[in-house]
């Protein structure tokens, strides 16, 4: 068949839609003007790569070469690093309003030059240019005016806190200039300096970011992008002199991550995978929900971490929502990156595109249902179909691994509460979408889930106003906001710590009985879920006062005493919904009884620690002081309301993370564990205590005064033995949701290693000691920001 | 599917300028007041506004795609004057100006100096509704005559049938009316379908426009309700509104009403027409409304037996790019003719 080219009369008889392409002459004119060869760019200048190699970066759209791109090597990040340490303390010192000078300065140039790192984006990723053009690129220049403000407070609003240091940052593919400006904004704006190195799909926006930065005045060396592949992202974690890791991409590389930081003191922020629930009630409204989909999967070619990618819908509206979704897949447009009128465009890469084709092709398999629209794909370059996947079981590998690509699939709920199980039935917990016209309805349900971002009749918001960041394996950090800032500080009161002095374990002497009158024996058991417990192994260890006197014998816990404990502490989620007033009265009960029996503490404390007595005395003065200023926060310590560029808000609300393990420090028998405990059951966590090891008699006291406090069962558990071997059964359960482990550096590095099965939140000390009396390094928000997750429930209204 | 390939066809080859509404689909007979449907519409505003407001940066046309989908909107325009110093002159000027809306150079540079390119319709008060059918004569442009005591829509029911009665003895063969907006605004739905049913009736075999007034009606939900009770009681067209609310023809209302028209499609298997009216002036903003009607519709939507544009202003503009699309050059009102 003869096709007539395209004419006026043609057009007016079809209404189709003719090509529209953005021009790309001043994007090829930059990349031209480098030859279309790049070094990285470190103390502010474009250097080649010491190993004299380079590797490609192609177009997706069509395959064909964009340019050569240095592969760093050790040399290359020792001296990016270099250049960031040289630089961190005069851009630290410098006033935090020259520092805002500084970001405003970028985001005013990213407005500036918007166009041409819009179009750069697109060709190097393959997204579309609308997305470039009127997300990315204008999210992140609001992501440098947003953090120029932090530069401005920061002398008022972080007067505790200090820079981190040198920031190591990696950021993927999906979205390499947005997660650029998630990640070096705040970073800069703090007072740290950056090593960063983007994907190797895409590193040309970060090259001529850092090209345009250094033009706008940042000084030398306080930005460095080092390119190559996932080997010089190994080298910038493994870095010796690097103080902070950022990622942004896949779950499994985060894990890695975490393990080799394992004890290395560096700080953490992962922002990994998700599979998103995308809730359909049968109150929605369903075209707005249908195109809610397409804003949640087709957005990207869905390479979106928080891509609503498991819809859940409800059986009644099924069919309905089914038919109207196929008819509207059958609407989109997938065309070349610089095309304005498509909604999707290229998948960034080959090995991509078949990953996609595989997991698809075992979904179906595995017995789902395909739908693809019949609409045309642009020949050669690397596309696919959008993809609903219908009758998925929740086995089947579509519904748990993340595709990552175009590809919805569906199943259906009965109830509100199936809907919560299904949505929260996943390792991961980044993000939800909730449809529902029902305000009472739709707010319960965000309240429930899993995720640190809930959109309800939304999808895909994004603010730096308003912290991103997930629960679980999707994760730890937030970007943006407040909680954002603070992954970027570390707490003045605890630089400089020293290493904890080592312990001496006393000898035990002879036990030999007079003949005065014996003590009653008092066995010390365990406190698991609101009763004493013997030991599963039924073995004791003595208990030593510094001399070698036997004070008394605790129980030997062991894995099974774990398992027990963290069983009757994931029973206890009552707890978590009990009301903030609730939780503060308890924790005021507590100080009540223990001050009723402060003096036998302190004796307990004195005769294990050999400590004297007003030492010990003022210890449990500290603990009941301690457990009044965690009663006072219980009820203070809340969320923000942001305002979005939106009619509506984002409600930033502090959870409680779950079920945490402690390991308490050897010293301070009794405010150490206060001091970890305490906060974490004051926002409504449930914890599973390990004493200290060389002092657990305070502990074994304590249970009787939590037991005449109205301390629910399970809230919280003790369980007595080795730090160590318990220690690296909490932080091994994958039930388990937090770590606090303070005590030696191996016990650090071991719960940060083992902590990755599921990728619990760590809070260590990396055997630095700390004083707990001193309120400034030992309780407050330092403690609090730690026992939660921000969780952002974004709800735009109107009617 | 063959039915529409049939009126597709029909409109290609069609050149005698003929603009006969629905002509192709079968017409809308209505059905019972389904008071449950009508009730479970929900519409949630921010995510309509996204909807539009994002449509824009997903589709756009340029060369000779936009010069195309421009003068297909003027295939479309209900060349419309209601104002209270109408005089027959004007209404025969606005004719001429119905059969001749793009210069004949224009048309020849564009390739389309065969095709008879006329406007929808032409739109008037009842007292106009005589000359306007004589000055139209053989050009097949209909006459759309708006009634039911517009634009208030508030004198006796009576006197609304009866007008509509007398336009078409004058020969309008469509009839815009106006509904009672307190039925909307009190959720009597029963008296909004009994009214419209009546319109409908008194309608005959002219096409009858169910105006809406969405600026009175205030919330997309009761511009969602009574797009159907309309539809449900016979409506062929929903129309936005009389030009004279506040608020008129909006992409957000329209979203609405397009949606409530493809839920009559799934329901019925009857297509209804759309006409958005009043604020409608530029090139730029009805290339946006066609976006919508081909998204959230499809092709056939795009034709004047399914879509009108209410407007009185819009076609100069549209000239005007026509002309900067042929010549390169930017254009001025005072070089196309006055309607």
């Amino acid at each position: 068949m003869s096709v007539a080219p395209m004419s006026v009369a043609r057009y007016f008889d079809e209404m189709s839609y003719g090509p529209a392409p953005e021009a790309d002459g001043e994007a090829r004119q930059w990349l031209a003007s480098h030859k279309a060869e790049f070094g990285h760019f470190i103390n502010g200048a474009f250097v080649a790569p010491q190993s004299g190699q380079h590797f490609e970066t192609l177009e997706p759209a069509t395959g064909a070469l964009l340019a050569k791109i240095a592969q760093g090597n050790a040399a290359d990040v020792d001296a990016a690093v270099a250049s960031a340490r040289k630089a961190q303390g005069a851009w630290a010192k410098l006033p935090g309003h020259a520092r805002a000078r500084h970001l405003y300065a970028l985001a005013r140039m990213i407005q500036r030059h918007a166009r041409l790192i819009a179009v750069i984006e697109a060709l190097d990723n393959g997204k579309p240019i609308r997305e470039t053009r009127d997300i990315d690129v204008p999210l992140a220049a609001r992501h440098f005016y947003y953090h120029a403000g932090w530069a401005q407070l920061q002398e008022t609003e972080f007067a505790d806190q200090v820079p981190v240091g040198v920031v190591g940052q990696v950021v993927p593919w999906n979205f390499p200039f947005l997660m650029l400006a998630w990640k070096v904004a705040p970073a800069l704006a703090l007072g740290n300096t950056v090593v960063l190195k983007p994907a190797e799909f895409t590193p040309l926006t970060a090259l001529l970011f850092a090209e345009l930065a250094a033009a706008a005045g940042l000084p030398a060396g306080v930005l460095n992008v080092v390119t190559g592949d996932g080997s010089t992202g190994a080298l910038i974690v493994d870095h010796g002199d690097v103080d902070k890791i950022a990622f942004t991409g896949s779950t499994d590389v985060g894990r890695i991550i975490r393990e080799r930081t394992a004890g290395s003191g560096k700080s953490l922020t992962l922002e990994l995978g998700g599979k998103s629930p995308f809730i359909v009630f049968d109150d929605a409204d369903i075209d707005g929900a249908v195109e809610g989909v397409v804003d949640a999967i087709w957005f990207n070619q869905g390479q979106v971490c928080c891509a609503g990618s498991r819809l859940l819908v409800q059986a009644g509206i099924a069919p309905l929502f089914h038919r109207r979704l196929k008819r509207r897949m059958g609407t989109l447009r997938v065309g070349q990156p610089l095309d304005k009128a498509i909604d999707m465009a290229a998948i960034v890469a080959p090995v991509q595109l078949s990953r996609i084709e595989s997991l698809v092709a075992q979904g179906v398999a595995e017995g789902a249902s395909l739908f693809q629209p019949d609409i045309e794909l642009p020949k050669g370059g690397s596309f696919y179909r959008p993809t609903l996947l219908t009758e998925v079981q929740p086995t089947s590998i579509v519904a748990t691994e993340e595709i990552f690509g175009p590809v919805a699939v569906s199943m259906t709920f009965r109830t509100p509460e199936e809907a919560i199980q299904l949505a929260n039935h996943t390792r991961y917990g980044l993000a939800a979408s909730i449809w529902s016209e029902t305000i009472g309805l739709a707010l319960n349900v965000a309240a429930k889930l899993a995720a640190g971002v809930v959109w309800v009749n939304a999808t895909n918001l994004f603010d730096a106003a308003a912290g991103f960041g997930g629960k679980r394996e999707s994760g730890f950090g937030r970007e943006g906001g407040r909680e954002g800032a603070y992954e970027y500080l570390k707490p003045k009161a605890w630089v400089g710590r020293k290493p904890r002095p080592a312990a001496t374990a006393p000898v035990l002497k002879s036990t030999t009985g007079d003949f005065a009158m014996p003590a009653i024996d008092h066995t010390a058991k365990l406190y698991v879920g609101g009763k004493q417990a013997r030991p599963d192994g039924n073995y004791s260890r003595p208990v030593l006062s510094p001399k070698g006197k036997v004070l008394g014998e605790v129980g030997e816990g062991n894995r099974k005493d774990i398992r027990n404990a963290v069983a009757a502490a994931q029973g206890a989620s009552g707890w978590t919904s009990a009301t903030t007033h609730n939780r503060a009265q308890i924790l005021y009960y507590i100080a009540e009884n223990l001050s009723g029996r402060a003096g036998e503490f302190a004796e307990r404390i004195a005769a294990m620690t050999g400590a004297s007595a007003s030492a010990a005395r003022a210890e449990v003065e500290a603990s009941i002081s301690r457990l009044f200023t965690y009663g006072a926060w219980a009820d203070k310590f809340e969320g923000a309301v942001h305002q979005p560029p939106l009619r509506g808000v984002a409600l930033a609300m502090p959870e409680a993370i779950g079920v945490v393990g402690v390991v308490c420090p050897p010293e301070a028998p009794l405010l150490g564990l206060i001091s970890s405990v305490a906060p974490l059951i004051a926002v409504g966590n449930r914890v599973v205590v390990v004493p200290s090891e060389p002092h657990p008699l305070a502990a074994t006291d304590f249970y009787t005064v939590l037991e005449t406090s109205d301390v629910p069962a399970g809230v919280v558990n003790i369980v007595t033995g080795s730090a160590m071997e318990l220690g690296k059964t909490l932080a091994s359960h994958n039930d388990v949701d937090a770590v606090w482990a303070f005590g030696s550096a191996e016990l650090s590095t071991m719960v940060e290693k083992l902590s990755v099965g599921n990728l619990k939140r760590t809070f260590v000390d990396y055997g630095k000691a700390i004083d707990w009396m001193n309120p400034a390094a030992a309780e407050g928000r330092l403690f609090l920001n730690r026992a939660v997750d921000v969780k952002n429930i974004w709800i735009p209204y109107g009617e | 599917m063959a039915c529409r390939e049939a009126a597709l066809a029909l409109l290609a080859t069609e050149d005698d300028g003929a603009r006969i509404a629905n002509h192709g689909w079968p017409r809308n007979a209505g059905m019972a007041l389904d008071t449950g449907w009508v009730a479970e519409q929900r519409v949630n505003l921010s995510a309509s506004e996204r909807r539009v407001a994002t449509l824009p940066g997903r589709r756009t046309v340029k060369k000779d795609a936009q010069a195309a989908w421009l003068l297909k909107a003027v295939t479309c325009i209900d060349l419309t004057t209601l104002s209270g110093d109408d005089t027959r002159e004007r209404v025969q000027r606005l004719c001429a100006k119905a059969r001749h809306p793009v210069r004949q150079d224009l048309l020849d540079a564009m390739g389309m100096g065969d095709r008879s390119i006329t406007t929808g319709a032409v739109c008037v008060y009842h007292r106009f509704v005589s000359t306007a059918v004589e000055a139209l004569e053989g050009s097949g442009i209909p006459v759309a005559a708006v009634s039911t005591g517009f634009p208030a829509g508030l004198v006796p029911h009576d006197v609304k049938l009866r007008e509509i009665e007398a336009s078409i003895a004058d020969g309008a063969r469509e009839i815009d009316i106006v509904i009672t907006r307190e039925h909307v605004l009190t959720g009597n739905w029963q008296a909004l379908y009994d009214e419209m049913r009546d319109y409908r009736e008194a309608c005959g075999e002219a096409h009858v426009k169910a105006i809406l007034a969405t600026g009175e009606l205030k919330t997309l939900r009761n511009v969602a309700r009574a797009s159907l009770v309309c539809m449900m009681a016979g409506a062929d067209f929903i129309k936005t509104s009389t030009g004279k609310e506040g608020v008129n023809a909006t992409l957000l209302v329209t979203l609405t009403m397009l949606r409530m028209i493809r839920a009559y499609e799934e329901r019925t298997g009857i297509k209804i027409g759309y006409k958005p009216a009043g604020g409608i002036s530029t090139a730029k903003d009805i290339l946006n409304y066609q976006f919508l009607m081909k998204e959230e519709l499809g092709r056939e939507w795009l034709e004047p037996d399914l879509f009108r544009i209410g407007a009185s202003s819009l076609l100069a503009d549209i000239e005007r790019q026509l002309e900067h699309h042929v010549t390169g050059a930017y254009s001025a009102f005072n070089r196309h003719a006055i309607g």
